[in-house]
């Protein structure tokens, strides 16, 4: 009998999953009237509850784009924080629609988690950063070092990776989000945290004294982070995948979220109609309304307004566009013709 | 002629098994049975079902793979080159090393909070009172969390350790300069031998042959220990008059440890600190020693009430007894009311015990790489296969607390008043 009773609790965790039909994400967005984005507990300039509860971020406005399109209200989204470890499971289970997340786009999450990353919203890399007072300018040097470290996460792999390959030892001290990792970094518990770079530029722009902490200039992995769906319901996917690469394309053409309306006017660019909805029918092919991608510029701006105003030059986080620059700006953003 | 005949023969119906109440309690048990079983197979149908949907088949493959991640506890050798099935024993042996120091210090603490408890002083009993009522009411995993921080934030930093120039180190090492007490956990030396055994590996588990030398002197010195104190009681039943023992127990109990000491010539490996963090001797990480702390602490208050209601469950005329026959109080509760407060103790003390062994999967909250943290945490994340590494880990947690249970069930056996 114990076998059955075993077998018994497993498959009544596993049949809530069931509920949940591979095809049919758009049509269970609609008849909610709401988007169920899976979002980070708490990264600043990339997915946090400001200080009246608001979610705002990079991750988050691209939430409120896809939420836009979908449903044409950006306000539309329920924020369902998700860890490193937990994230997976709550797109698998159909908890969430899609996951925002600063998640990295790995071969066997493709295939044995069964998900599909559809773009690439963020190129980034894995650092490192250290107490300036502990004299260490590059992460050859942390011999012997703490290590503060996400669990669940490809940056725990990569650390090991690393200082194996450079023959040096470390004990890490695996933590379950960014804000305990910034406590115990805090409290010394590690002699460094290591996570995306923009990650930590994040976590360093919140401490109270960021100009005695440094990020080391080694980059150890490469971290392409971007929206995640389920595998098997495409047609979402392409939804999801279309909303980002429409801001893109809105950056490009200097679409903005400001003069959208004056350019709808004017424009006599056919690809900019067509984005905007007014020629052809694209949006309505993939089970939208025709202007469905305006009004996901409309909500937070194109790709280079949400950077900016998240995590770009000048707010806290203080990111460089680098890799992320578009394609036309020797940087990696690249949208496929919207034809 | 016959007065009364037999009552007709009644032959089986159908509706019997309903409105005849010799079939009826049958018939229920079976259709209830039926029921189970048809839910159960549903629920599998539907695990199966949902599997297939999301393309993952049931396999337990993965847990041959490389790892690829590190722990920081290990009892013994692993590297991120190993696989999850090592992994998976770094954890089991993780969480019973909290378990079984748990449950050691939990027993002794708790034996001796309940019997305070029951003092005439009224300060220590009250005091006692208060221990057990704060920490039985609190759940554990704020204790856990409480110990954790407390160790981390008020203990100094390594770097602390470091003398500057002509400036004294914020911080020094304790017990004459061998432990080093940091915010990341407690150097504390290690035994290191000249001239080694050797040793061998069974499945990939190390034995050490030092190790099990020291260990089998010690059982054999113990063992000696008590044939001497026996043969000691037999003569002062005989005789009347009890030989002396102590120095010959003494020398039994310490030289032979000694002399193998000397001939293997043991030393201590004593940390010190060198670049980030103290090399040399064994690294006793904090969220270790908070899980262990915590819990102990926690459950030792229970262990307390279970022991106070073991003694008073003893007749008071056993202590009045013992009393009349001039027992100190001190020699009347471990002559005659433990001995009898065990058979009422034991029971409760075995789900006690269960209780910790499973609650040490709280060991998350503080990163403790127990079971729960390497099998259901990583590895699990890692290689996406929450159903299997699920499974696999409750099927452990089961077989180590029915193990237990076993285990104290035939002591308490043991134990029992024999009615012969």
């Amino acid at each position: 009998m114990k076998t059955t009773y075993l077998l018994g609790a497993i498959a009544a965790a596993t049949m809530v999953a069931g509920a949940a039909s591979a095809q049919a994400t758009l049509e269970a967005v609609k008849a909610r009237g709401e988007l169920i984005c899976g979002s980070n507990t708490g990264l600043t300039g990339f997915g946090a509850p400001d200080a009246n509860g608001n979610w705002a971020g990079f991750d988050v406005d691209l939430c409120r784009a896809v939420a836009a399109a979908v449903l044409g209200d950006a306000t539309k989204v329920k924020f369902v924080p998700t860890t490193g470890e937990t994230r997976f499971t709550a797109l698998q289970s159909g908890e969430v629609d899609v996951l925002i997340r600063n998640s990295t786009w790995t071969a066997s999450r493709d295939s044995e988690l069964a998900l599909d990353f559809v773009a690439v919203n963020y190129y980034d890399g894995q650092g490192f950063m250290v107490k300036k007072d502990l004299g260490v300018s590059s992460a050859k040097e942390l011999d012997g070092a703490t290590v503060c470290i996400q669990t669940g996460t490809t940056t725990e792999l990569n650390l090991a990776d690393f200082f194996k390959q450079n023959n040096i030892t470390y004990q890490p001290v695996t933590i379950a989000d960014d804000a305990e990792g910034q406590r115990q970094y805090l409290a010394g518990a590690c002699d460094a945290y290591t996570t995306d770079a923009s990650g930590l530029a994040a976590s360093r722009a919140t401490l109270p004294d960021a100009e005695n902490h440094i990020i080391l200039p080694e980059i150890i992995s490469k971290e392409p982070l971007g929206p995640v769906v389920r595998h098997g319901d495409n047609n979402w996917g392409d939804i999801v995948r279309w909303t980002y690469y429409s801001l893109l394309i809105a950056e490009e053409k200097g679409i903005t979220k400001a003069n959208v309306e004056e350019v709808a006017a004017s424009t006599n660019d056919e690809e900019v109609k067509r984005l905007l909805g007014l020629s052809g029918d694209m949006a309505v092919k993939f089970g939208l309304d025709n202007d469905a991608f305006k009004r996901a510029i409309l909500a937070g701006g194109n790709y280079g307004e949400i950077f900016a105003t998240n995590i770009g030059e000048g707010t806290s986080i203080n990111l460089a566009r680098g890799l992320n620059a578009l394609w036309t700006q020797g940087g990696l953003q690249y949208a496929p013709p919207f034809r | 002629m016959a007065l009364a005949h037999d009552a007709p023969k009644e032959s089986f119906r159908l509706s019997m098994l309903i409105y005849d109440t010799r079939y009826r309690a049958i018939t229920i048990q079976v259709f209830v049975l039926i029921l189970v079983a048809a839910f159960f197979a549903w629920l599998l149908n539907n695990t199966i079902e949902n599997l297939a949907i999301r393309g993952k088949e049931f396999n337990y493959g993965f847990l041959w793979q490389r790892a690829g991640y590190d722990i920081g506890q290990q009892l013994i050798p692993y590297t991120n080159d190993s696989t999850h099935f090592r992994a998976l024993l770094i954890g089991l042996l993780n969480t019973l090393a909290v378990a079984v120091l748990g449950c050691i210090f939990a027993t002794l603490l708790g034996v001796l909070i309940g019997v305070l408890r029951l003092s005439k002083n009224w300060l220590v009993s009250r005091l006692m009172t208060v221990y057990v009522e704060v920490f039985r009411n609190v759940p554990v995993l704020l204790w856990i969390l409480l110990a954790y921080v407390v160790l981390s934030e008020v203990t100094p930093s390594p770097r602390d350790f470091k003398a500057a120039e002509g400036v004294e180190p914020a911080a020094s090492m304790v017990l004459g300069g061998t432990v080093a007490i940091t915010n990341r956990g407690t150097n504390i030396p290690a035994p290191l031998v000249d001239h080694s055994l050797g040793g061998f590996e069974i499945g990939g588990i190390p034995v050490n042959f030092t190790v099990l030398a020291f260990i089998a002197v010690m059982i054999a010195s113990f063992w000696a220990n008590a044939r001497i104190l026996t043969a000691a009681r037999l003569k002062q039943e005989a005789t009347g008059d009890r030989p002396t023992t102590w120095w010959k127990s003494l020398l039994v109990l310490f030289a032979p440890i000694i002399a193998l000491s000397l001939v293997l010539g043991l030393h201590w490996d004593i940390p010190a600190l060198a670049g980030f963090n103290f090399k040399g001797g064994i690294l006793v990480a904090h969220s270790f020693t908070a899980l262990l702390v915590a819990l102990t602490l926690y459950t030792s208050a229970f262990i307390a009430e279970i022991v106070r209601a073991g003694i008073l469950a003893i007749s008071k005329g056993q202590s009045e007894a013992a009393f009349a026959l001039g027992l100190r109080p001190g020699r009347t509760m471990q002559l005659v009311i433990l001995p009898q407060a065990l058979r009422v103790i034991i029971p409760p003390l075995i789900s006690q015990y269960l209780n910790i062994t499973k609650n040490t999967s709280l060991g998350i909250a503080v990163s403790y790489l127990d079971l729960r943290g390497t099998l259901g945490g990583i590895s699990l994340n890692q290689t996406g296969r929450e159903l299997e590494c699920m499974l696999l880990m409750m099927a452990i947690y089961l077989t180590l607390s029915l193990t237990i249970s076993t285990v104290m069930n035939f002591y308490n056996k043991s134990v029992q008043l024999k009615v012969r």
